[in-house]
């Protein structure tokens, strides 16, 4: 497992909110790291960081050891692709010219050759050959978020960055794009995905690196991580880790008994 | 979706790996626009020639085919029988259609590109105030007798103009990397007021001339275009559609948002400046000599996106050849349209174009679900 991405001591502002606080992050080949954390505990922020949408106010981020600003744009759309968390487009183009739009930094090359199968295969791998020839715009929220998960696969990249690829999605397809982000990693691929439901961080990730206030609370396999007591402080409400009876799956539940109590007490 | 063991790398030739289903979509789309070019060509051909032979002096369709091929050494069709017939052509009507091809693709490919950098349907030069700005400049330059660049002096500073609005435009209306409907509306409705009062200041500082020249900026025309106008101006256009059609990849993927076009590899900030720069060359191409012709960059754009989708591509190419086609159309009605008498062809374009616009604007508010 080599480095695909490591960031180091990022910290970043947004005037005197202290959004990211001295973070560092190692994202190796080969592996899926959960990014997980409350709201405004600063996961999208990192991930725009590591994506070189945000310069950090310090800290660096390297990626395949070169520090981010030295790539050329086009030279990194080939190394690393990024699903960001909203789906717009300003015209109507039909899904499957948005999935080919994934395509665009290998203009030129020798894998050019390979765009339509690629595409194809990233439509069938996303459930959205269906969809082939309606308007992007036109398409529910989750046909919208599977149709730009299907452009990010058509971008051919060993790094992928996924903010919160399950949005709007149905349990189905859920569990289809976190085992299609799996089978890149493991296939060689570095996956770093922003994930909500830890259950689903769980059983699909590596690792889970928990982000708090800006900081990181913790980062290991996911039985050491996922615990009641860790994440009961970090989110600030009761929450109940399990393991399914038969599978062994870790289970991470709202222990809402525990939060009655709580309101009655306070 | 479904979960299948298949390798990622597959043998297969892209032919083999495309559904029936999108080869055929994929070829229905090529040869339609592939039609779609023949057919502008043509339309374009034809309608100049007709356009050059109707007027005051009316010189038969094939007469003007004669003049044109004998210009060019070709011995095809036969000549003007009229004595001043081919004086006439050549001196007047010619460089008038010319005039008309040059801004009408200028307008088209300016209106185009300011919806592709915006990400609004709606951006235009006219609309948000870049043909006003620029028109104020040009106006400077009568007012106070400019002549520091020879031929090119209007045309310089109605560029220089119309580059300061498309930036103040851009940097006022921009909010979380888009434009939202109502702000650039309201954007254009202050840039154009502010340009209104600058003009009828240029008016009330000028001279007789200078105020007759700049009314007629104002309802836009292009009556007494010459060889020497043309000249100045296609050079501008030519090498502002150019430019466009370089950048159509790039406005494409733009469509999906600043960010996601960086993740693909766009410079986005230089792209975005790059073209400003070219919306600014290309309204000014069209504003310094012909004035405001407005709507046509919003109208002949949204047709053929209409017609062979968003694909900027297509749809810079196309807008050029459809918007000179419209132009050389409208000018000819507006010279022939009253008997004796020149009407102003911004008169006709926004005759056409307002209520156009009033459309679009309510469609987009019902499909975009609000005024976003």
């Amino acid at each position: 497992m080599s480095a695909a991405l490591v960031a180091r001591g990022v910290a970043l502002s947004f005037g005197p909110v202290a959004v990211l606080d001295g973070v560092d992050l190692d994202l190796h080949h080969g592996e899926v790291v959960a990014l997980a954390g409350p709201n405004g505990a600063g996961k999208s922020t990192l991930l725009a960081v590591l994506a070189g949408d945000l310069s950090p106010d310090a800290g660096k981020v390297e990626v395949l050891g070169r520090p981010l600003e030295e790539w050329r744009l086009r030279e990194l759309a080939r190394h690393r692709a990024v699903l960001t968390q909203e789906h717009h487009i300003s015209f109507p183009f039909p899904a499957q010219e948005v999935v080919r739009m994934g395509r665009a930094p290998w203009r030129g090359l020798a894998e050019e050759d390979r765009d339509d199968e690629i595409v194809a295969e990233s439509m069938d791998a996303t459930d959205t050959t269906a969809l082939a020839d309606r308007a992007f715009g036109l398409l529910s929220g989750g046909e919208k978020g599977r149709t730009s998960f299907a452009r990010i696969l058509a971008q051919r990249t060993g790094i992928l960055m996924l903010d919160e690829p399950t949005a709007a999605l149905d349990i189905g397809h859920q569990e289809a794009v976190l085992q299609r982000a799996r089978r890149e990693a493991d296939n060689g691929s570095a996956v770093v995905v922003v994930l909500h439901d830890l259950s689903l961080a769980a059983a699909w990730s590596d690792r889970v690196v928990l982000l708090s206030y800006g900081r990181v609370a913790s980062d290991g396999p996911p039985a050491e991580v996922l615990t009641a007591p860790l994440l009961s402080s970090v989110y600030d409400y009761p929450i109940d880790v399990i393991e399914h009876p038969v599978t062994g799956d870790l289970l991470v539940l709202a222990d809402r008994q525990a939060a009655a109590k709580r309101k009655e007490d306070a | 979706m479904t979960v299948s063991a298949r390798p990622t790398t597959q043998p297969a030739g892209p032919s083999q790996r495309r559904t029936p289903q999108q080869a055929s979509s994929g070829h229905r789309r090529i040869t339609r626009s592939s039609i779609l070019f023949l057919g502008l060509t043509i339309a374009l051909f034809v309608s100049s020639l007709a356009a050059a032979g109707s007027g005051q002096l009316p010189i038969p369709f094939a007469e003007v085919v004669g003049s044109f091929f004998h210009h060019f050494g070709l011995d095809i069709g036969p000549m003007p029988t009229h004595p001043r017939g081919d004086a006439t052509l050549w001196s007047v009507r010619f460089p008038r259609v010319a005039m008309a091809i040059v801004v009408g693709a200028a307008l088209a490919v300016a209106g185009a590109l300011m919806q592709g950098i915006f990400g609004n349907p709606l951006a235009e030069p006219s609309v948000v105030g870049v043909s006003a700005g620029a028109a104020v400049a040009a106006a400077c330059a009568i007012v106070f007798s400019l002549t520091f660049a020879g031929d090119w002096t209007t045309a310089v500073c109605a560029f220089v103009g119309g580059l300061v609005t498309t930036l103040a435009v851009y940097l006022l209306s921009r909010a979380d990397g888009r434009t939202e409907v109502v702000t650039l509306v309201l954007t254009g409705i202050a840039v154009n007021a502010v340009a209104s009062a600058l003009l009828a200041l240029l008016m009330f500082l000028g001279d007789t001339q200078a105020r007759e020249q700049i009314v007629f900026w104002q309802l836009g025309s292009l009556n007494g275009s010459r060889w020497q106008y043309v000249a100045v101006v296609a050079p501008m256009a030519a090498v502002g559609i150019f430019v466009a059609c370089l950048s159509a990849r790039s406005l494409d993927l733009l469509a999906l948002g600043e960010r996601s076009a960086r993740h693909l590899g766009v410079n986005v900030e230089r792209l975005r400046i790059l073209l400003i720069v070219v919306v600014a060359l290309l309204t000014a191409a069209a504003v310094s000599f012909c004035g405001i012709v407005a709507f046509v960059g919003l109208v002949i754009p949204h047709l053929i996106r209409m017609v062979t989708g968003p694909g900027h591509r297509i749809l810079i190419p196309a807008s050029a050849l459809a918007g000179a086609l419209a132009l050389v159309i409208a000018d000819t009605a507006a010279r022939t349209l009253v008997a004796y008498a020149d009407l102003p062809l911004g008169l006709l374009t926004s005759l056409v174009g307002g209520p156009f616009f009033f459309w679009l604007l309510r469609r987009t508010r019902r499909t975009a679900g609000g005024w976003a």
